[in-house]
């Protein structure tokens, strides 16, 4: 066609390979924003759920770790050396590794904080308490130990903290469904933010689609426009709002390493362990990030195929 | 190439917009689709283009019932066809280069194995120093262009162009209709719609197909 014919532009000067969608307007930095704050959260949920169960193992750990024996006071018996002799048997029975009497003292001690220091202790019949160690891998069993103190200190009861055991669980699965059910309901929110987005950026680009299809673009090149633009904005908004996410616990952990000398702190993590989520924790946090923006991406695209199969 | 057999056209329960066409496009022919203003011609144009559906008779293109086609076949067939739009439909965020290499671009094709054509092209149609320029800083007489060449760039079977000289002045408006008849030398069908006279007469051997009042007349062209 052209008779003079002049050099070709270079790489650097043409101008080209702009997204077809265009990537940036006011409904796609409200959808970052919408996305950011939906992952923050997402990401919270699900790092506080790893942190409350990583504080139930440990405390589960602690509780089964050792068993309780009580002795009651009966009328006209020694009592110490009813604990003595239990303290002897259970030590002495498969699977303990030491076996700790309360003194009377340090039995009053405990209660001291629920009844007050008025109260004269000395005049009641106080349980006396011996706390047994169990070896690594004994743990859960204490039938020898029962059997052993039947025979050798009939006077003596085992408490094998399972009430606490399963409560515990409880509590550890209420806590992880709670999380489960925040999680979903988060999800189910920020797929329909999505949603209201790509209806509204493919109503804005109604122009943009109707071009491409006259020029001979297919279906699946137009959705591919689309979910690449949003994967782009759920990426970012991914990246934002984990990050975020990312850096709280970094200082939840770091103010709660500083505040753990306080009493304050020190209830905190004797409760919710050191706030240290770890690299699980972190690598789960850069993995709902990224399911996000792939989330964000492949909503939009069914939704794009939904709008595209009514236009001709 | 293409053939219309009692077709027709209504929107709801309107009446028909448009009704009983029976009219067929030769491949390599070249006619204007003229008429009064809101006639149709644009309507009939996107019929052609498989964009609007009649409600009634059937439309064959390219050896194919339009109605018989999936989404997928439609697009194939797209392909084939070059659409000039009285409002040119350019993409404001995407520079005249890219505009006008949009077809080779949605089909898939690499652009350094274009770039030469494209450019080549737009220099053509007086372009070549516009390339990075954004549509909404062309002038009108530039986005025709660009417009045109975006439905030259495929080399299509049959172009479909809906008043593409409405905004150029004469000269520019003869150079491009002598670019319109250079591709209908080489091959290609070409409806102009236009309601032009000036324009037609200048072109007598060009069959006219002229709407009015819902119907469609097809008067042949002087033999050359």
């Amino acid at each position: 066609m052209n008779d003079d014919a002049q050099a070709i532009p270079a790489d650097s000067q043409l101008k080209r390979d702009m997204p077809l969608v265009p990537a940036d307007s006011i409904a796609g930095r409200a959808l970052v924003v919408v996305i950011a704050i939906m992952t923050f959260l997402a990401c919270l949920t699900a790092g506080g759920a790893i942190l409350i169960g990583e504080a139930s193992q440990a405390w589960r750990g602690d509780v089964s770790r050792d068993v309780t024996i009580q002795i009651k006071p009966r009328a006209g018996e020694d009592v110490d050396a009813v604990v003595a002799a239990a303290a002897e048997v259970a030590s002495r029975a498969p699977g303990v590794a030491d076996a700790l009497a309360y003194s009377k003292a340090q039995s009053e001690a405990i209660l001291a904080p629920w009844l007050g220091d008025g109260v004269d202790l000395g005049q009641l019949p106080i349980p006396r308490l011996i706390i047994v160690h169990m070896q690594a891998g004994h743990r859960d069993d204490f039938e020898p130990l029962r059997a052993a103190l039947a025979a050798g200190a009939p006077a003596a009861s085992l408490d094998d903290h399972r009430l606490w055991l399963s409560r515990l669980d409880v509590m550890a699965g209420a806590i992880v469904v709670f999380a489960a059910a925040l999680f979903a309901l988060m999800i189910v929110a920020m797929g329909t933010a999505v949603g209201f987005a790509t209806r509204g950026a493919m109503a804005g680009a109604r122009e943009i689609v109707e071009v491409l299809h006259f020029v001979g673009a297919a279906d699946s090149y137009i959705a591919d426009q689309f979910q690449g633009h949003f994967f782009r904005l759920g990426l970012k908004g991914a990246a934002i709002g984990g990050g975020a996410a990312a850096a709280f616990f970094a200082v939840a952990a770091f103010a709660s390493f500083v505040a753990r000398r306080t009493s304050a702190g020190a209830e905190i993590a004797a409760l919710f362990g050191a706030f240290r989520l770890g690299l699980p924790g972190y690598a789960a946090i850069a993995v709902i990030a990224g399911a996000i923006a792939v989330l964000t991406g492949v909503l939009s695209r069914r939704i794009v195929f939904r709008q595209l199969s009514v236009l001709l | 190439m293409l053939r219309f057999d009692n077709v027709g056209l209504r929107y709801g329960v309107g009446p028909e917009v448009l009704r009983d066409l029976d009219f067929s496009i030769a491949p390599q022919s070249f006619q204007f689709l003229t008429g009064p203003s809101g006639a149709g011609k644009t309507t009939m144009l996107k019929l052609m283009l498989l964009s609007l559906k009649p409600t009634r008779g059937t439309i064959h293109i390219f050896g194919a019932e339009a109605g018989a086609l999936s989404k997928d076949e439609i697009t194939a067939l797209r392909r084939r066809i070059g659409v000039v739009f009285q409002d040119f439909r350019l993409l404001d965020h995407l520079t005249t280069y890219e505009n006008v290499a949009l077809p080779l671009r949605v089909m898939g094709r690499d652009e350094a194995g274009y770039r030469a054509e494209v450019v080549e092209l737009l220099r053509w149609v007086g372009l070549g120093d516009r390339m990075n320029a954004l549509p909404p800083v062309l002038s009108g007489g530039e986005k025709q262009r660009a417009a045109i060449a975006r439905a030259l760039i495929v080399r299509p079977e049959l172009l479909l162009a809906d008043e593409p000289t409405g905004n150029v002045d004469p000269s520019l408006a003869r150079r491009l209709l002598r670019l319109f008849v250079e591709l209908h030398k080489s091959g290609t069908a070409v409806v102009i719609a236009t309601h032009d006279l000036s324009l037609m007469d200048q072109f007598g051997y060009a069959r006219r197909l002229v709407v009015g009042d819902g119907q469609l007349r097809v008067f042949e062209g002087d033999p050359r």
